[in-house]
């Protein structure tokens, strides 16, 4: 408890001798991040869900009977790609390169996009065979996790389009800036959950 | 009530589900309800236009980002919300004093109606009582203990306050259009499904919860980054108020805690509106999963609900004990392990599913040892006190109180975790016997302490201390009278939830209760009384110092109430106790020589309105109502991103503001000191009058 | 990395070789796992084995290379709150899984 007796210094006054610029870029930065943790948590309840409801497929279709390697190699592919464009954007951004920035978003968002009318085929051509979400509680899960992935994509790509708006406007501002770098963790996070749902629900799903 | 003739199964293109008959226009407990709220209601909105307050309302109330009103507003909020949670209280116990077979037959409440009552107090009294008293208390004070001008996300805040507020209006709404939830307070499939709950009783309480639950989800954001990020200089972790560090890990547990809430309203929203299998009972479906996961945020939850309130007992503590809190490290580290260990203990309100030896000794012994750290913290209280001076106001009423009620509560919760134990006691009185004596005598009577505590930090007067005390003696007698008999009853067999029954045995006993909850009743009017005394007498407890108690942390070291901007110059933190240090060393209560401009954000109307968009939303997908949840959706987004275009969302308090403030808080306290050395006024309103170094 | 980490809060910036990089090893962490389920050959124990291995290794492969994590000072909050949010996800998904599968056990679900 040495800090009891800690006397002030001479000039001491109770207050900062100056009064600092808040750093409010980093208040968004780690704000952004803690949402991203609490998504984790999001999914990890899903994963649980879908672990638990695996076997639940009331005597209908297995996801052996349906899954298609291929077809989720491609779009693995899109999305592991658009992780590395939008990388590529950041730099463009640091660089305050405007051309560089746009072009890579918009290649990060036609990979986007091509993931997500990939994944609704998907969904389309399971529940056309047999295996909608009401079928049994294995495709609940299923969609319940795969899809929950696929509206964050599309989130992401309404706000890709609301910030390149800001861009054109403002231009690469300090604002904009760190509304870029929250979208590219928001992005990477998505990357990194796919990874998850690739291994868990179509690798192992096959096996 | 949901007789089947009103409830439509196809529902209509414009108006979904919803007609004239799903408004019990026969019921007339409810009717006579219906008319008081919107008497009232239009007398409130009548008084705001004929005074011409609307404006000023708007301007300074509605569209607020200042933490300190948002955080009274949530605790307005609370306050009504209690007296509907406590009204299905005095209705349960009331039928369940009359239900007895030898005596007046029946009761009164016919069980549909009885079962939406016992749901509509569990959820009223977590969701809307015990959730909104603590976030808005945390508003109030966390940002100005760590030296703050408000928090790192003003706007989203004030979107928080009001998800929060349509949330509870969802639930009010529910009483006069249609019917609520008749399943208990976490709506357990199969019973919530469609087939056992068809009408829109779980549709309100789904959207209601959803809508507030991301609501509290965004202030735990908020509060962890305003926490993390925004501490005045100097004030390292270890120096940080105590109660800030309860309300961190708070936040923490809700940032964790929450999204699993989400999912799991999600999935029995999908299984209710979409026929999805995930907890149904047939098709591979399993509803022990959704009792799994409700508890994973559940257990947490408790925790959010007594973190902060151990903090404030804390703080009272020590303020009234004029000592530093004995043991602060213990203290921290107790509450860190109590927030990972709550994730850990989650199958204890679940034993007797069906689990099995091994999983149900590990949860067990979990919970066992989750109240040790609980335990030290009771010896931190005990030794602050001892051989302190310690000064009886009342919050040290309420926390004596609680420091017996919530040893009790604990020891029953210890009982309550053994596996075997469990088998007898669960589900019966015993059980709610114990919670209600936990959340009352430990979170509540901790809210209670608080703003009594910080009232005069709020509004700038003091609460009236003799009420207050009357208060705290009736509420602890009133619940000691209420709850022990509850822990008997169990014993004896009863189990919870009960409309009717025809063991006269239990009737003495229920009686007893009863008689407790109007002494509660008492307790609650005197609560409302003192606010009202307090306010009408406010020129006799006035503040002008903004140290009322002697208190030993930041929030002191400003004006009561506070300048929008909390502190005219950002404080330097040398000492845990920094306010408390600078009177030691004669620094406080003195002007700065010169200010800065502060840069403050502007208020909007961006939270409000969202907000309300949401809950017309809510109410849309309660009603099946399609069009009108697919408009407000899209225009919640729209409202988001218009918001998101706006340029300036701040702007700067120049200096000749600040120092025409600032200049008026000191003259005031210049005024008391003068007056001090001729006449012998309140001690309290004195200026660091206590001052004395205690280790 | 040099000058570029220099940035607000906690946003660290990267470099294209790392972008390259963490792109290469994601390929090749993503390209085992698929031959090995899709050739088969391999007993299902130890796919896995290798299917978890790569997902692990190669989050974390992105978490370094693509979102810069470290434990530098400005990173050290998102740092310690992603390891504990690590914790955390193991109790919430290890947890339900193993309580249910006593559940389900114990109360004949799905037999």
């Amino acid at each position: 408890m040495n800090t009891l007796t800690q006397t002030p210094e001479p000039g001491y006054t109770g207050y900062v001798a100056q009064e600092h610029h808040h750093d409010y870029a980093g208040d968004s930065l780690l704000g952004f991040w803690i949402y991203i943790m609490s998504d984790c948590i999001l999914f990890a309840t899903l994963f649980a869900t879908y672990a638990v409801l695996s076997t639940g497929f009331a005597g209908g279709l297995t996801p052996k009977d349906l899954f298609d390697l291929e077809f989720v190699a491609v779009e693995t592919a899109l999305l592991l790609f658009s992780s590395f464009t939008f990388g590529m954007a950041m730099l463009g951004a640091q660089s305050k390169n405007m051309t560089q920035l746009l072009l890579w978003l918009s290649i990060t968002f036609a990979l986007g996009g091509g993931f997500l009318v990939m994944e609704c085929y998907e969904f389309y051509h399971f529940s056309n065979e047999g295996a909608g979400p009401t079928t049994s509680a294995y495709w609940s899960a299923f969609y319940g996790l795969v899809g929950t992935h696929g509206l964050h994509v599309l989130a992401g790509m309404l706000w890709m389009i609301v910030l390149v708006v800001h861009l054109l406007r403002d231009g690469i501002t300090e604002t904009n800036h760190t509304r870029l770098a929250c979208l590219s963790m928001f992005w990477h996070f998505l990357d990194v959950i796919w990874i998850c749902v690739f291994s868990m629900v179509y690798l192992m799903g096959v096996m | 009530m949901a007789n089947k003739a009103t409830i439509v199964t196809d529902p209509d293109p414009i108006f979904g589900k919803l007609t004239w008959d799903s408004i019990p226009f026969y019921d007339p407990i409810i009717l006579t309800t219906a008319l008081v709220v919107i008497m009232v209601g239009a007398g409130v909105v009548g008084a705001i236009l004929y005074y011409g307050k609307l404006r000023y309302l708007w301007e300074e109330w509605l569209t607020s980002v200042d933490h300190k009103k948002i955080g009274i507003m949530y605790i307005i909020a609370a306050f009504i919300m209690l007296i509907r949670g406590f009204s299905d209280a005095l209705l349960m116990r009331s039928q369940q004093a009359l239900a007895v077979s030898d005596s007046s037959g029946v009761g009164y409440l016919p069980p549909e109606h009885y079962d939406q009552i016992f749901t509509a107090h569990g959820v009223i009294m977590i969701f809307f009582v015990a959730m909104p008293l603590i976030v808005g208390l945390m508003n109030l004070v966390v940002p100005l203990q760590i030296g703050a001008r408000d928090v790192a996300f003003p706007f989203l805040n004030s979107l928080s306050f009001w998800l929060f507020v349509v949330g509870a209006m969802l639930v009010n709404a529910s009483l006069f259009i249609g019917e609520f939830a008749a399943t208990g307070w976490l709506a357990y499939p199969p019973l919530s499904g469609l087939e056992y709950s068809p009408w829109v009783g779980v549709d309100y309480w789904l959207w209601a919860l959803q809508i507030s639950g991301i609501g509290t989800l965004l202030s735990g954001v908020n509060f962890f980054v305003t926490i993390i990020r925004m501490r005045a200089p100097g004030m390292t972790l270890m120096k940080m108020p105590v109660f800030t560090w309860t309300s961190l890990c708070a936040n923490v547990l809700i940032i964790l805690a929450f999204p699993i809430l989400t999912v799991t309203i999600t999935l029995l929203t999908l299984d209710r509106y979409l026929g999805t299998n995930f907890f149904t009972n047939d098709l591979g479906g399993n509803q022990m999963m959704y009792v799994n996961l409700i508890w994973a945020w559940g257990h947490p939850e408790v925790y959010i609900l007594i973190l902060p309130a151990f903090g404030i007992f804390s703080e009272v503590t020590a303020t009234f004990s004029r000592k530093r809190l004995f043991g602060y490290t213990s203290f921290i580290w107790a509450t860190v392990c109590i927030m990972v260990l709550s994730f850990i203990v989650w199958l204890h309100h679940f034993f007797t599913m069906g689990a099995g030896a091994s999983v149900n000794a590990f949860f067990g012994i979990a919970t066992m040892v989750i109240s040790i750290p609980t335990g030290v913290k009771i010896f931190n209280w005990l030794f602050t006190m001892y051989k302190g001076r310690v000064k009886f106001d009342s919050p040290m009423w309420w926390t004596c109180s609680f420091l017996i009620t919530f040893t009790i509560g604990g020891m029953t919760g210890v009982m309550l975790a053994i596996p075997a134990a469990n088998f007898v006691l669960h589900n019966s009185l015993f059980l709610v016997a114990h919670f209600h004596n936990v959340i009352i005598g430990g979170a509540l009577f901790g809210y209670f302490a608080g703003l009594t505590y910080w009232f005069p930090k709020a509004t700038g007067f003091k609460l009236n201390e003799t009420l207050g005390k009357w208060a705290a003696g009736l509420w602890t007698v009133g619940f000691f009278l209420a709850f022990m008999p509850l822990y008997v009853l169990g014993f004896m067999g009863m189990t919870r939830r009960l409309n009717y029954y025809d063991n006269p045995t239990w009737n003495t006993w229920l009686l007893i209760a009863g008689a407790g909850a109007l002494i509660i009743l008492i307790a609650i009017c005197v609560q409302f009384y003192q606010v009202f005394a307090s306010i009408r007498d406010r020129k006799k407890n006035l503040d002008v110092t903004g140290d009322p108690w002697g208190g030993r942390t930041l929030e002191w070291a400003t004006s009561s109430p506070p300048p929008f901007y909390n502190f005219a110059r950002t404080p330097h933190v040398m000492d845990r106790d920094q306010f408390q240090y600078l009177k030691d060393h004669d620094l406080a209560f003195k002007q700065p020589a010169e200010y800065e401009r502060i840069h403050m954000p502007k208020n909007t109307w961006a939270g409000i309105v969202i907000a309300v968009l949401s809950g017309i939303m809510g109410f849309a997908m309660v009603w099946h109502i399609w069009w009108l949840a697919i408009v407000s959706t899209a225009a919640m987004i729209v409202a988001f991103i218009v918001y998101n275009f706006q340029r300036s969302k701040d702007y700067y308090v120049e200096v000749e503001e600040i120092e025409r403030i600032e200049n008026s808080y000191f003259e005031q306290l210049n005024h008391i000191e003068n007056n001090d050395l001729s006449n012998d006024t309140n001690e309290v309103s004195k200026p660091g009058h206590s001052l004395s170094i205690t280790a | 990395m040099g000058n570029n980490a220099q940035s607000h809060g906690g946003a660290a910036h990267g470099t294209v070789k790392e972008y390259i990089v963490g792109l290469i090893l994601s390929i090749v962490l993503t390209a085992i796992p698929f031959a090995v389920v899709m050739n088969g050959g391999v007993s299902s124990g130890l796919t896995l084995v290798l299917i978890l291995l790569c997902a692990i290794a190669q989050v974390f492969v992105q978490l370094v290379f693509f979102l810069h994590m470290n434990t530098s000072s400005e990173q050290i909050w998102n740092t310690t709150s992603a390891v504990f949010i690590v914790l955390i996800v193991a109790i919430v998904v290890l947890g339900s899984i193993w309580i249910m599968q006593h559940l389900n056990h114990n109360m004949l679900m799905g037999h």
